[in-house]
């Protein structure tokens, strides 16, 4: 007869193994924000390849985004038939910094607004014209321009009282557990940026370069974009483009980096 | 719409080497991937992309399913007279665009 050591079933250790590990996330549901001086763009996480390619406009594949942009702000357009440089002439200068404020508040919405809101609100309102489609290539061409004219300076969310409740609407959603993966934004990139998920590193998800040329998507695409990968990555139901909970999370991230500097276009991979 | 990057410096030295820079908006489309009801995606690629000096052509390549989108292509030359560059990109859907860029040689 042998002896045998009680030993506990493999299902029940791996049981085991799961419920401490969901009991470490659980602890950490609240993430605490980053400290201001530990706050870093995803650029600094960038191979070589991708950083030269950011940082040389002749390289850099939403140069061509940006040269559209350019063409669409001189070009009339609309009922109106009025182009963006008739009332805000050299974008150059009088957009320099417009993309680092925003999203902001708007009183014909009563709530925050982003840049490609804001562009068909302008669109509407002053060139009569229809509101150009989320991820289409005009609109991406059009906040490429106006974005690119801010690259260098600090993302400087407006101090405006009125954006209060939205930036914390938004912090919410930013904490809130979602999916079928039941995880928030905040475990990731809050608790555990710095770290691997599978071969991939966390970033910090500090939106300084949007709209981005994604490696992955072989194409520019919008913080909106990017927000809704994540969310079906949780397997979660994305929220539709310009739905108040997108923007809500823009404004919120922006502020969250506030004081980095603004990338656009950056590339990431 | 957007038109091809192209990037030469203006002024070179006879028997310079200089740098020649072309970026172009394409898909790329590689003709291997299905949409969500299950149709093909047809093949979309720009298929050759050539660079001549002067009217003698001094770069080609081919291109083929698996080059990413926006195709950038980067090489050298050497200065011999001044003149012009002319580039041109054929595809696949009767896809071609040319562009050209000026070059002074001192």
């Amino acid at each position: 007869m042998s002896r045998r050591t009680p030993r506990v079933p493999p299902i029940i250790s791996r049981v085991t193994t799961i419920v401490c590990l969901l009991f470490a996330i659980a602890s950490s549901v609240h993430g605490t924000d980053i400290p201001l001086d530990q706050r870093r763009s995803g650029y600094l996480d960038l191979g070589h390849d991708s950083k030269a390619m950011q940082d040389d406009d002749t390289i850099n594949p939403a140069a061509l985004w940006v040269q559209d942009g350019e063409a669409l702000w001189n070009q009339k357009t609309g009922a109106a038939s009025r182009a963006c440089a008739d009332c805000h002439q050299d974008a150059t200068i009088s957009m320099k910094g417009v993309a680092a404020r925003y999203p902001a508040f708007s009183v014909a919405r009563n709530g925050p607004i982003n840049l490609e809101q804001r562009i068909n609100l302008c669109r509407s309102e002053h060139q009569q014209a229809p509101p150009l489609a989320s991820e289409s290539r005009e609109l991406l061409a059009l906040s490429a321009y106006v974005g690119r004219q801010s690259r260098g300076m600090q993302i400087a969310p407006p101090d405006d009282s009125r954006l209060v409740p939205f930036v914390e609407a938004g912090r919410k959603l930013f904490n809130r557990r979602i999916g079928q993966i039941d995880m928030s934004c905040a475990q990731c990139h809050d608790d555990n940026w710095g770290k691997k998920l599978a071969g991939s590193l966390i970033p910090q998800a500090q939106p300084t370069g949007y709209p981005i040329y994604r490696l992955e998507w072989q194409s520019l695409g919008s913080l909106q974009r990017r927000l809704r990968n994540c969310m079906s990555g949780l397997r979660a139901e994305a929220y539709e483009y310009g739905a108040p909970e997108n923007v809500n999370l823009e404004l919120f991230l922006m502020w969250r980096a506030r004081g980095l500097r603004v990338e656009t276009p950056a590339v990431r991979p | 719409m957007a038109r091809p990057l192209i990037n030469v410096p203006a002024k070179v030295k006879r028997g310079q080497v200089f740098e020649i820079k072309t970026l172009i908006s394409h898909i790329m489309e590689p003709g291997f991937r299905f949409t969500t009801t299950g149709d093909k995606i047809p093949r979309d690629i720009v298929t050759t992309f050539s660079c001549s000096y002067n009217g003698e052509e001094i770069f080609r390549a081919d291109l083929y399913p698996a080059i990413s989108a926006n195709p950038f292509f980067d090489f050298f030359t050497v200065a011999t007279e001044g003149g012009t560059l002319d580039f041109k990109w054929v595809g696949d859907n009767g896809f071609s665009e040319t562009a050209s860029a000026k070059i002074v040689v001192e």
